[in-house]
């Protein structure tokens, strides 16, 4: 069972696709404004990980070498479609919010690495798990930035008030570089630092 | 069949392209009549808003049928029946040889080159007669073309209900800012005309003197954003002017109070 865990744990902190491997970056910067956008991405490319490797690591036996690439983008872009028609009918003010983010989940560098570095060798279970872990590994980022860019950006969490705004009569004076996609970078730069600080592994040599 | 032969290489990449498309031609046809009832109720949404019936009690399409949809031909003024209010998108008939016009690069304030000939407006009902007009109107701001209504009363069919937008890309905290409440509120009672009936509407840099003279027209500009300020004071201009919304309007004044 050990293995099983480290394959699905260790993507959020030991591995982490973000902090680690900085990859995927680009939709954290876009969609965690707020909380409610941050989570629904999270989700979508949970699904999108998580099957997408399933669905490679089931025919990677007949997966021809040089048309490989090609296979795993048209499983994880017809994945992605899936999301994207299920948001718009299922939750279309957060589909209108999110945009153009959900179609980019395909070219979101975390799912496609995974399908090639791990489930096109690994069996059906252990990729699963694999793509939930780095699925985690990503959510984590997104919330955490999400978090902070909401709480110090508009005062709010999943659009509730929790400190009022001197705009509107309050005392608190919101942040707007957090509502700015810059404000990510700082955030995840911070976050790897602090992760970086207690897993000192994970420090590159100069 | 080896693995990496021609016959395989063919093979799978036909059988992975049948599945990946049955599964989303699947997924996008059974999801369809879901989304489109959601674009159309969004849309209904915001109409009542622009209409400040947003927040009374009621299903959106029970408030909704408080609301009559007319399409409007903007250079005669008149209504049109040749379109079906449901399905008609002005926005891309602008783009349309013959259902848009190219407008004079002169006259054009709002930046947008091309307009549709015909333009729905909406006619909200009170007590059996028409209280308010709500006129689609959009243009250029600083990084994005704006989309808004704006509700004018219809018994003088020259004071500003309200003023919202429901698309834009301005920058967050300061462009954007004009989808503050409070910003949106300082438009309630302003006056669009002047006594000439020209266009008087101002957008003002900074905070306007409610006490001066002229007040009635003019209201605070977005700090940190004078060209989405300047935006949205030209797109009024142009939409309420000659070129917009101009001979509907003159021909409304021109009709019985609470008719339209």
């Amino acid at each position: 069972m050990g293995k099983a865990r480290d394959t699905l744990l260790g993507p959020i902190f030991d591995e982490n696709p973000i902090a680690l491997q900085i990859l995927g970056i680009c939709s954290a910067l876009a969609v965690t404004t707020k909380l409610d956008t941050a989570v629904t991405m999270c989700l979508a490319v949970i699904f999108v990980t998580t099957m997408s490797n399933g669905a490679v690591s089931l025919i990677r036996k007949y997966i021809p070498t040089n048309i490989r690439i090609i296979v795993q983008m048209t499983i994880i872009a017809s994945l992605v479609i899936i999301v994207d028609q299920f948001l718009q009918a299922y939750a279309f003010g957060l589909s209108k919010q999110l945009s153009v983010f959900v179609g980019l989940i395909i070219t979101n560098c975390i799912v496609m690495g995974r399908t090639e570095a791990f489930a096109m060798k690994e069996g059906v279970g252990m990729s699963l798990l694999d793509g939930i872990g780095n699925g985690l590994g990503y959510s984590i980022i997104l919330l955490v930035v999400g978090v902070l860019r909401e709480l110090f950006g508009s005062g709010n969490l999943f659009g509730f008030e929790i400190m009022s705004l001197a705009n509107v009569g309050g005392w608190y004076v919101p942040n707007g570089l957090m509502l700015l996609p810059p404000s990510a970078f700082f955030i995840i730069g911070g976050f790897i630092w602090v992760l970086r600080s207690f897993k000192t592994d994970q420090v590159e040599e100069e | 069949m080896a693995k990496n032969s021609v016959g395989q290489t063919f093979g799978v990449a036909l059988l992975l392209c049948v599945v990946c498309s049955i599964m989303v031609s699947g997924a996008a046809v059974v999801l369809k009549p879901t989304q489109s009832a959601n674009k159309l109720l969004d849309k209904k949404q915001i109409i009542l808003a622009a209409a400040g019936l947003a927040d009374e009690a009621g299903t959106v399409d029970e408030l909704f049928e408080r609301i009559e949809t007319r399409i409007v031909d903007l250079d005669t003024g008149e209504y049109t029946d040749q379109f079906d209010v449901e399905d008609y998108d002005f926005i891309a008939a602008a783009k349309d040889a013959q259902m848009g016009i190219d407008i004079p690069r002169a006259q054009d304030r709002a930046g947008i080159k091309r307009r549709a000939r015909n333009i729905p407006v909406y006619l909200i009902q009170k007590r059996g007669q028409v209280d308010k007009v709500i006129l689609p109107i959009y243009g250029k701001g600083l990084w994005s073309t704006l989309y808004g209504f704006v509700a004018l009363d219809r018994d003088d069919l020259n004071t500003i209900r309200s003023l919202l937008y429901y698309q834009h890309g301005e920058t967050p905290g300061l462009g954007g800012e004009v989808d503050n409440p409070s910003w949106k509120a300082l438009w309630n009672g302003k006056q669009a005309f002047g006594a000439d009936g020209s266009v008087q509407i101002q957008v003002m840099r900074g905070a306007v003197d409610l006490a001066a003279i002229g007040a009635q027209h003019k209201v605070d500009g977005l700090s940190g954003a004078t060209i989405t300020s300047r935006g949205v004071h030209d797109m009024l201009h142009y939409w309420l002017g000659e070129g917009g919304y101009g001979h509907y309007l003159d021909r409304l004044r021109a009709t019985k109070q609470g008719e339209v």
